[in-house]
């Protein structure tokens, strides 16, 4: 005899940062089903960007994400800049590839402290944490803040990299060098942490290929995909960075929470290495094309057209479509597709037969950013979300483009 | 069980406090007194060079161009037609500091004030601090 019953983990659980609904079937104590069900913190940011110019939108995209803030800004300003058709000066395309390649130590260190509290581990968790403070210590002290930079702006950076900057930060790559190393050891060389995240949550290379993931997830799947080498943005085109597969590292990739744990703490290394090139590279110059903010604003108002911006957030890819309408001078439409929703869709995937107790940890081990993924939301006009099948939303997105075509014709 | 994290936590016990312990080591009897005398306060640890505090409005110097209202991403300023001036509310600012930037006549500054915290949202309305001396440059 059989009988599932149903589970919630979520909207409000202890084991998730965000609020997610992932409807579990269990059997026992297997999952045999899984329903995700997003729809609890959806913000209408991209709403509020219609009343705004593209200077405000730039603080408005910072807060998508709080771990990932500068990877949707670049994101929106690459946007923008690849509709007005501006060019950033190589000093500030090395800039931000600095405070890219920082905040990826961040947000990875962060993950690994976060996946080593899912499981119980504590001890690994405080280690993690307080590794992370050196990072967060250095974007302080470039940008001013721990979050929410506000470093980055149409045609450059506000803020250069000062000879005493770059001075703290080899001494902190030194640091993690030295530091980090004694935490990779603890956390993967221990049996429990072993016994908990190997064989977890598996996602075959050829189901990531089929639900499209991206970034880590991905590559712990074996597949080698990087934006960072396929679309070399910034100063990438001339820092080459391999993706990181565990097949190169560790034999073979079984892409489970373990798998996607090494490659994150491999690519902690890798942001290390680019982060070093970076420092001996920066070039001389200025590291902002325009200063003057209103020759800005004016030649934005001009802009006409859809400009796109791909990065390889922390995350994974991050996508931001931008319209401006020549003579408006706020932004008319945008759409971010944050990398969260990519990978959240391999969720059931990877829950399949594992246990309850599991659930907190294959939900964590994509690094989930639920308020990265929710960009829309339906409802009845009574307030109660619904859902959409694929066929209406495709007819939907079908009629929108038309009325869009029409529109600007 | 001997592992890996045994050497690292015996490690930890012979390091320095980190944490400082703001605003009191301990909880006090009453907030609301203890916040009212700031000198037995644990003070904050000190902001860096490029931090982003508390705006500064130099009220005599602004000439009431509107240009800080046109970029404020969080409509933290308030136009005054009457007078020609603005007023800032600081409850909203985001401290992305573009005002200052696009100030023509650099009448605002960011201060290196974090303590802004309060509850009167009133209170957090800035209206003139006067000329600045010592501004946290951004």
């Amino acid at each position: 005899m059989s009988t599932t019953y149903k589970v919630p983990i979520g909207p409000v659980h202890v084991g998730l940062k965000e609020p997610v609904t992932a409807w579990l079937e269990l059997d026992g104590e297997r999952i045999v089903g899984a329903r995700v069900r997003p729809g609890a913190i959806h913000r209408g940011i991209e709403f509020m960007a219609r009343e705004r110019n593209p200077i405000q939108v730039i603080y408005l995209s910072e807060r998508i994400c709080g771990i990932c803030s500068f990877s949707h800004v670049l994101c929106f300003i690459r946007a923008i800049e690849d509709l007005a058709g501006m060019t950033v000066p190589v000093r500030g395309q090395y800039i931000r590839t600095l405070v890219l390649e920082l905040e990826r130590v961040h947000s990875h260190l962060l993950w690994a402290g976060v996946a080593c509290y899912t499981i119980g581990f504590d001890s690994a968790f405080h280690l993690g944490m307080q590794l992370r403070e050196r990072v967060m210590d250095i974007l302080e002290l470039l940008t001013g803040n721990r979050v929410n930079y506000g470093v980055a702006t149409f045609g450059g950076v506000r803020w250069d990299v000062t000879p005493e900057l770059a001075k703290a930060m080899r001494e902190m790559i030194r640091y993690y060098r030295r530091e980090f190393t004694p935490f990779r050891d603890i956390v993967m060389d221990d049996p429990i942490a072993h016994a908990r995240m190997r064989g977890v949550g598996v996602l075959t290379g050829e189901e990531a290929v089929r639900y499209s993931a991206t970034g880590p997830t991905a590559r712990a799947s074996g597949l080698r995909i990087d934006l960072r080498k396929s679309s070399p943005y910034e100063a990438y085109g001339d820092i080459p960075v391999e993706p990181i597969v565990p097949q190169d590292h560790f034999g073979a990739a079984r892409g489970d929470v373990l798998d996607r744990f090494a490659v994150r703490v491999m690519e902690v290394y890798q942001s290390l290495d680019v982060l070093e090139k970076v420092l001996d590279g920066l070039p001389e110059g200025p590291y902002a094309a325009e200063a003057n903010l209103n020759k800005v604003l004016a030649s934005l108002k001009k802009a006409e057209g859809t400009g796109w911006g791909i990065i390889e957030a922390p995350r994974g890819d991050d996508t931001h479509v931008v319209h401006l309408k020549g003579g408006d001078e706020n932004v008319y439409w945008w759409k971010v597709r944050a990398p969260t929703y990519a990978n959240a869709v391999s969720w059931p995937l990877m829950f399949r037969g594992n246990e309850l107790a599991d659930a907190p940890l294959i939900i964590n081990s994509i690094d989930p950013c639920i308020s990265c993924m929710e960009r829309m939301m339906v409802t009845d006009g009574r307030g109660d979300p619904r859902v959409v099948t694929r066929a209406e939303l495709l007819e939907r997105c079908r009629r929108k483009t038309f009325d869009m075509m029409g529109r600007r014709a | 069980m001997i592992t890996r994290m045994v050497p690292r936590l015996l490690k930890h016990i012979c390091l320095r406090f980190v944490t400082n312990l703001f605003p009191a080591p301990h909880m006090p009897p009453s907030l609301t007194d203890a916040l009212a005398e700031p000198a037995a306060l644990t003070p904050p640890v000190p902001v860096g060079q490029r931090f982003r505090g508390r705006l500064n409005y130099d009220r005599a110097k602004c000439i009431g161009c509107r240009l800080c209202l046109r970029v404020c991403p969080a409509n933290a300023t308030d136009y005054i037609p009457e007078e020609k001036k603005i007023l800032i509310h600081n409850d909203r600012c985001c401290f992305c500091a573009q005002c200052t930037e696009i100030c023509p006549v650099k009448c605002l500054t960011m201060s290196g004030d974090c303590m802004i915290s309060s509850y009167a949202r009133k209170e957090s309305v800035v209206t003139d601090t006067g000329p600045v001396q010592t501004d946290v440059k951004a």
